[in-house]
């Protein structure tokens, strides 16, 4: 135990802080948020209805595959290979490890090369394009570069520079368990944690909230089902109507009294009886 | 595919002088806000924009969700016309999320360059004015994003900052305050109204010899229309349709000279005025006693009424059905019971393709069963011989907006309109028909001008139009 381990455990204990706090407290505001109106483009009228859209949406991301095939693609097989590689890590998490997470053991190297291509190919795609080029912010590069280096990183490990991964596991374990034990790590692992750590802190505060924001999107997540249930908007108030009148008595009914006093146009207050009128009087 | 034609190259402001005009201080006065820009607009929009984000779950989800994939980029008409980088739905938002990103998030306030977080300057000001009001709210990119992400949405929300700080366009304030004073959107005064609804009746009785009433403010009718004020005096074609419709089914109706006009330009402005000229609606039909509220052809008022219009007023459980019913949707009902007789060769003269108004379209009851995409189309295929779909990706709930709508349809937008209704122009081009069935108001104002402007020999109208024209009496 030294100064660097103590170091290493503290950043890992304020990514945890930080990411799980600051995700907890967006997806409490997202909830908390009202939603005054009904503004449902064409989602189904009930909620068996709505959950398998939406199902159907984040698992295969139906509404990218119809409209663009390409940028399917792309994100589809990124965000597959995203999860693999989460469930293949899923190793240092459990003691002892059970045995649906050793499925993924093979599989999660094949996606750590599948997270690369995709993450060079989209890359590509906001260089090559005029309009993503225009669209798109440095952030949006740097997180692409920033998963290209946790990947090559770790993918590096596994061929070229084998570790002692007992010690990190013993350091993962350590930091849900509070009690510091750090091995002494090779460069290219301190630089793959402190790349996840960075990613994992930066989450709550980015666009990568697109993930849990999805799941709160008023035009995909409300049924269609406006003829059956009232919406009641519950910051609702009353704003004032203006007195009922028929074409006969709209003169008498009408307020002329205008705010701030302005005056009317001449001919504005000009009463006229609709029989009269119609006799040409 | 998003546009089974040519998408333009970027070319930067190309649309930067289409502006609209400032609004007028009576209207501005008349409809409840600031004459002015009020003197510390900066904070005061920083703190309407916190309410909003307190107050509305699309908004707050929208800043945060964008990904910026670009796949709504080449869906937005405005930029299919104008090539301005600006008009992309995404770069669009942009404007308004970089101001939320400067004030609202941690990591817009440390990295504001590789975030792109602005100040709030006039400069930024002035770019919410000139783009927030140049798209038309239609909600073609939400079809196309990921996440649902509705730019309508987030222009609603811009311009009701804008509103509340004082600016506004002269065309929609204009229009509000019309409404308050005269009932509807042209500023037709009652007597005018029930003056125009005699001349149809006269213009009927020449046509069918039969007295064919076109009724105004009849208490205890069966059914109150409340139509765009336009087809009244503009489009009278599709409101001779309605009468006709009614006489034919034996229904007793009504028109309202206190709430004479179903589209809402409350709702480009702000909630307020929204719900003001929305609850006129439901106060018309309880003081007239009537049993139906039925909406007519327009896409602005079944946008802001099918939705809406329960979380507006207390409740429509008087009425039959308790929620807004389109007129397509009645027609079709009557029809499919044999309550009319139809004469297909009535529209032989004309190939009909149909435009899906983008109000109607995507704000409706569109999904597992008959919606508002179905009935119109099943009314033209009853009614004529001749129909055609336009390209798929230009329909239904893909459909384009026609380039004027949410407020657009001012004079000095005109270079802006015609550019709006270019793939809607070539779409049609494409199938060669002759007659554009469409039931909106706007749309019914602006492509005319549209077809001319990019040389396609078509002429619009409203489904109801075709509808007389089949009809047997």
């Amino acid at each position: 135990m030294n100064l660097p381990t103590v170091l290493f455990s503290i950043l890992g204990w304020i990514t945890i802080l930080l990411f799980a706090g600051g995700l907890t407290y967006r997806i409490y505001i997202y909830a908390k948020t009202p939603m005054p109106l009904k503004i449902p483009v064409n989602t189904p009228p009930t909620m068996p209805g709505v959950v398998g859209s939406m199902a159907i949406e984040v698992t295969l991301f139906r509404k990218v595959f119809k409209t663009n095939p390409l940028l399917w693609f792309g994100s589809w097989i990124f965000h597959v290979s995203l999860l693999l590689v989460v469930l293949r890590h899923l190793r240092f998490f459990f003691y002892p490890v059970p045995n649906w997470v050793m499925f993924f053991y093979t599989i999660g190297i094949y996606a750590g090369y599948a997270i690369l291509i995709s993450s060079v190919f989209l890359l590509a795609r906001r260089l090559v394009s005029e309009r993503n080029a225009y669209v798109s912010l440095p952030v949006d590069y740097y997180l692409l570069l920033h998963l290209i280096g946790i990947a090559a990183s770790g993918l590096w490990m596994n061929y070229h520079e084998r570790i002692y991964l007992v010690d990190v596991k013993a350091f993962i374990l350590g930091l849900f368990s509070f009690s510091l034990n750090a091995p002494d790590m090779e460069p290219v692992l301190v630089v793959h944690l402190l790349l996840v750590f960075a990613l994992f802190v930066y989450f709550p505060f980015s666009k990568l909230l697109h993930a849990p924001g999805v799941f709160f999107s008023p035009t995909m997540i409300q049924r269609n089902d406006i003829e059956k249930r009232r919406k009641v908007n519950p910051w609702d108030y009353d704003v004032p109507a203006e007195p009922f009148y028929t074409f006969e008595n709209f003169e008498d009914k009408r307020t002329d009294k205008h705010p701030d006093g302005i005056e009317y146009p001449p001919g504005w207050k000009r009463k006229v009886e609709y029989h009269k009128y119609k006799k040409g009087e | 595919m998003h546009y089974p034609f040519e998408v333009p190259a970027i070319e930067d402001d190309a649309s930067l002088q289409n502006r609209s005009y400032p609004a007028k201080k009576l209207d501005m006065t008349g409809i409840t806000l600031p004459t002015e820009l009020v003197p510390n607009w900066k904070e005061e929009a920083i703190n309407i924009f916190a309410e909003l984000l307190e107050h509305q779950k699309d908004l707050r989800v929208f800043m945060d969700s964008c990904v910026r994939c670009g796949n709504c980029a080449a869906a937005c008409q405005f930029f299919l016309g104008t090539g301005d980088p600006k008009n992309m739905p995404v770069a669009r938002a942009e404007l308004l999320r970089k101001v939320y990103r400067k004030y609202f998030t941690a990591a817009g306030k440390l990295f504001s360059n590789a975030e792109n977080a602005v100040e709030l300057t006039e400069e930024v000001l002035e770019e919410w004015a000139t783009y927030f009001y140049q798209c038309s709210e239609c909600r073609r990119c939400a079809v196309f994003c990921p996440y649902g992400i509705d730019t309508g949405q987030i222009t609603m929300a811009a311009r009701e900052i804008m509103a509340r700080i004082g600016v506004a366009t002269k065309y929609v304030t204009e229009v509000v305050h019309k409404v308050y004073q005269t009932g509807n959107n042209l500023g037709i005064w009652p007597l005018a109204w029930k003056d125009s609804c005699e001349f149809l009746e006269e213009e009927l009785k020449e046509q069918y010899g039969k007295d064919i009433p076109l009724p105004v403010d009849a208490k205890g009718a069966e059914v109150l229309l409340v139509a765009p004020s336009a087809d009244n005096f503009v489009n009278v074609n599709t409101m001779m349709g309605y009468a006709v419709m009614f006489y034919a089914a034996g229904i007793n109706w009504t028109t309202s000279t206190y709430c004479d006009e179903g589209g809402n330009f409350g709702m480009f402005l702000n909630y307020f005025n929204q719900k003001r000229t929305n609850q006129r609606i439901v106060k018309a039909g309880k003081e007239l006693g009537v049993k139906s509220i039925i909406w007519g052809e327009c896409g602005h008022a079944w946008r802001a009424g099918f939705p809406f219009t329960n979380t507006f007023n207390e409740d429509m459980s008087d009425f039959d059905p308790p929620y807004p019913k389109h007129i397509c949707e009645f027609t079709y009902d009557l029809m499919k019971k044999g309550a009319f007789k139809l004469d297909k060769s009535g529209n032989d003269d004309v190939k009909v393709t149909y435009h899906d108004p983008c109000n109607v379209a995507r704000a409706s009851n569109a999904t597992l069963r008959m919606g508002m995409l179905e009935w119109p189309r099943e009314m033209i295929r009853n009614t004529c011989n001749n129909f055609v779909e336009m390209h798929k990706d230009t329909i239904r709930e893909k459909t384009y907006c026609c380039g004027a709508g949410a407020g657009l349809l001012a004079d000095e937008l005109m270079p802006l309109r015609m550019a709006g209704g270019k793939p809607r122009a070539e779409a049609c081009r494409a199938v060669g028909a002759n007659y554009l069935a469409t039931p909106c108001a706007i749309c019914k104002a602006n492509l005319p001008l549209v077809m001319e402007h990019w040389k396609v020999p078509a002429e619009v109208g409203g489904v109801h139009d075709l509808f007389m024209k089949a009809l047997i009496l």
